[in-house]
């Protein structure tokens, strides 16, 4: 009941720590106070260039006592998708943006002994939101911090607030100069492992730490979650004689709702059964938890929550 | 609507616990139909609902003076009812924090919170408790977090950590229970401690809700109705007392079943906390008699229906069977049969009777 709803965040301030490194920092546009920041948590910025709308993820850098503003630390990505390049070249402080309520997958472990920190790059973002926390509750860790040239004394800056008597370190050497299998074996029991990087870096830290015979449940690695949505479709409800589009970031079941047909529903989440209907025509793409597999193989029923359309339509008895 | 406390009401030995005709009408009857079965009945929660119960984050109503008195006199007799294991500290304090933040919100002329930074000030009127301290230094505060706050909410809590696509009930502060004892099940694994429940198992609900809930978004919490049924309004039926109020149930007689049998509801509540990734779980327990729900007519006839045709098995889990048919019996002549109406609204704003 704290949060959820969309934000809607105005541009504070904006600090270039890097040529390509910009950190923004926003602020409840209607005044108040954010949701407290989850660790490792990210947000998603709806950003409008024009007609193009894109959705883009961010870790969040603040410590979770920050409820004043959030802070993101932005890549210029030299082949951008678009959202870093918008934010760095067309968004100024005072700008309102779209913000959905913090989102974290990526948690500190309750019952670690030890968190061993892996950064790469802009991976370093989540740490920094990590650091503050570990430092409240005085739980032992260690930070290792990849850098390409530039970006090792600006990383050096950031961390500097949490170095004292702890060991982090930046390793402006490259990869190759990096011994990450040497790091992981000489580790105490009880050790969970934090990646963020790039792929390359995330899987290469799984591996070598599954090799040394890590638990799996000891291994962690930063993500912003699976699309939810899909490519849109066309539902057609024949009972109620609607036709409805499904949206890209829409549910099939906010689709209907949109259309002012009172749907069944009730937890939104693919495991309550409540919101299922019979499927007339067209194939499902069924991500819920209730159907058993060969109901869903059968593909005569749909959970609206959570399930899509396999395809350009759907036709259901609604 | 300013809420009339009543601090001298008692849920044991002289159980003086009555309530308003408001209270009453609040009262979040669990039965959305006129039979029952166990699913995953899981919804967000969101503010607003079928009755004023669904109104507020962590709800207070006329009981709380006396249910935070009778919380105290249940801790003093057996302090092992509250435990948090030591790697939840960080979920302790997510739950001061949401706790505090929502009862100031949902009750201003009850609660006030006020920070500086780290020092915090949290005022609680009904209490008569004015406490300030440092967030995060558990020295500043007279218990821990956890404690501190959930010995001034009504409902029980316990703090679920998530490790290794599990959930574990690793801390709780558990008073105000239905048969079920925290120091016996504290560590255990979600399938572990939903073990005793019948027919649910079978029918897949533990699975789909524990994939649910390692899926509870922070922000977005969730929450359900749960029901048993409680001979005298007594909160604490924990099974460390059972000696206590197990013989109760062989007190029930035709004559005084109205008033001695209670429908006990369990309006549960989950929050994803940020700081620790735990699942806040509230459990806050609502206790209506017999005579008390004949007052809504569609209640009557809904807990009359529920109650003929319950499994047996649900109803030995729950403890009914001496004094089920009691209740069905003074429930039927009340029923006149009409239809229900969906959902567990009372359908009206006056009491009959």
């Amino acid at each position: 009941m704290t949060a959820g709803d969309p934000l809607h965040v105005r541009v504070r301030d904006i600090v270039e720590l890097a040529p390509s490194l910009k950190r923004f920092s926003f602020e409840p546009a209607h005044g108040g106070l954010f949701p407290t920041p989850p660790a490792g948590g990210h947000v998603m910025l709806t950003l409008r260039d024009g007609a193009r709308v894109m959705k883009n993820a961010y870790s969040l850098v603040s410590a979770p006592m920050e409820r004043a503003r959030y802070d993101i630390i932005v890549r210029l990505v030299a082949q951008s998708r678009g959202g870093s390049a918008f934010l760095h070249r067309k968004v100024m402080p005072g700008d309102v943006l779209e913000m959905a309520s913090p989102v974290s997958l990526f948690p500190l472990a309750a019952t670690a002994r030890k968190h061993l920190l892996i950064g790469g790059g802009i991976g370093i973002t989540p740490m920094l939101s990590f650091l503050p926390e570990l430092k409240a509750r005085g739980a032992r860790f260690e930070l290792h911090q990849l850098a390409g040239g530039e970006e090792a004394a600006v990383f050096e800056r950031l961390l500097a607030p949490y170095a004292a008597g702890e060991e982090i370190r930046v390793h402006g050497g490259g990869r190759a100069a990096f011994d990450l299998a040497g790091l992981l074996s000489r580790q105490p029991l009880g050790t969970h492992v934090y990646v963020c990087g790039p792929h390359t870096l995330m899987d290469a830290v799984t591996g070598t730490a599954t090799a040394l015979g890590w638990p799996r449940g000891k291994i962690h690695k930063e993500s912003f979650g699976g699309a939810g949505g899909g490519l849109p479709f066309r539902a057609i409800l024949k009972r109620s004689g609607i036709e409805v589009e499904v949206g890209e970031t829409q549910s099939l079941l906010e689709a209907i709702e949109a259309a002012g047909v009172d749907a069944p529903c009730l937890c939104r989440g693919g495991a309550c059964g409540e919101c299922m209907t019979p499927v007339i025509e067209g194939e499902v793409d069924h991500r819920d938890d209730f159907l058993s597999a060969e109901e869903k193989a059968g593909g005569r029923l749909v959970m609206t929550c959570v399930s899509r359309a396999r395809g350009p339509r759907l036709v259901l008895d609604l | 609507m300013t809420l009339q406390f009543k601090p001298a009401e008692t849920f044991r030995d002289t159980f003086t616990y009555r309530k308003s005709p408001e209270d009453i009408l609040r009262f979040p009857f669990p039965f959305p139909e006129d039979a029952y079965m166990y699913s995953v009945n899981i919804e967000p929660h969101v503010r607003g609902g079928p009755t004023a119960a669904f109104q507020a984050a962590f709800d207070i109503d006329e009981h709380y003076i006396a249910e935070c008195r009778e919380r105290e006199r249940v801790l003093k007799e057996d302090p092992k009812r509250c435990q948090v294991l030591p790697h939840m500290l960080a979920a302790e304090w997510d739950s001061l924090e949401l706790i505090m933040e929502s009862l100031a919100q949902d009750y201003p002329e009850h609660f006030s919170l006020t920070r500086a930074g780290d020092l915090w000030t949290w005022v609680n009127r009904p209490l008569n408790i004015h406490q300030s301290f440092t967030f995060g230094k558990v020295e500043t505060l007279p218990c821990g977090p956890f404690e501190y706050i959930t010995r001034q909410a009504q409902g029980d809590f316990t703090l679920q950590d998530q490790r290794d696509d599990n959930l574990y009930v690793d801390g709780g502060m558990v008073t105000t229970q239905a048969d079920w004892s925290l120091e016996f099940d504290i560590g255990m694994s979600f399938h572990e401690w939903h073990g005793p429940v019948p027919l649910a198992h079978e029918k897949g609900v533990f699975d789909r809700a524990l994939k649910y809930l390692l899926r509870l978004q922070y922000g977005q919490p969730v929450r359900r109705l749960n029901w048993t049924m409680t001979v005298n309004p007594r909160l604490d039926t924990s099974p460390e007392n059972y000696p206590v109020w197990g013989p109760d149930k062989a007190s029930v007689t035709p004559e005084n079943v109205a008033d001695k049998v209670h429908l006990r509801v369990e309006l549960q509540t989950l929050y994803r906390l940020p700081r620790s990734n735990a699942i806040l779980f509230g459990i806050r327990c609502y206790l209506t008699s017999v005579a008390d729900i004949a007052r809504v007519p569609k209640w009557r006839r809904r807990l009359h229906r529920v109650l003929r045709d319950l499994h047996p098995d649900i109803a030995a889990y729950k403890g009914l069977p001496r004094f089920r048919q009691m209740v069905v019996d003074h429930l039927a002549p009340l029923d006149d049969g009409a239809p229900t109406s969906r959902g567990i609204a009372p359908d009206t704003d006056v009491l009959a009777g």
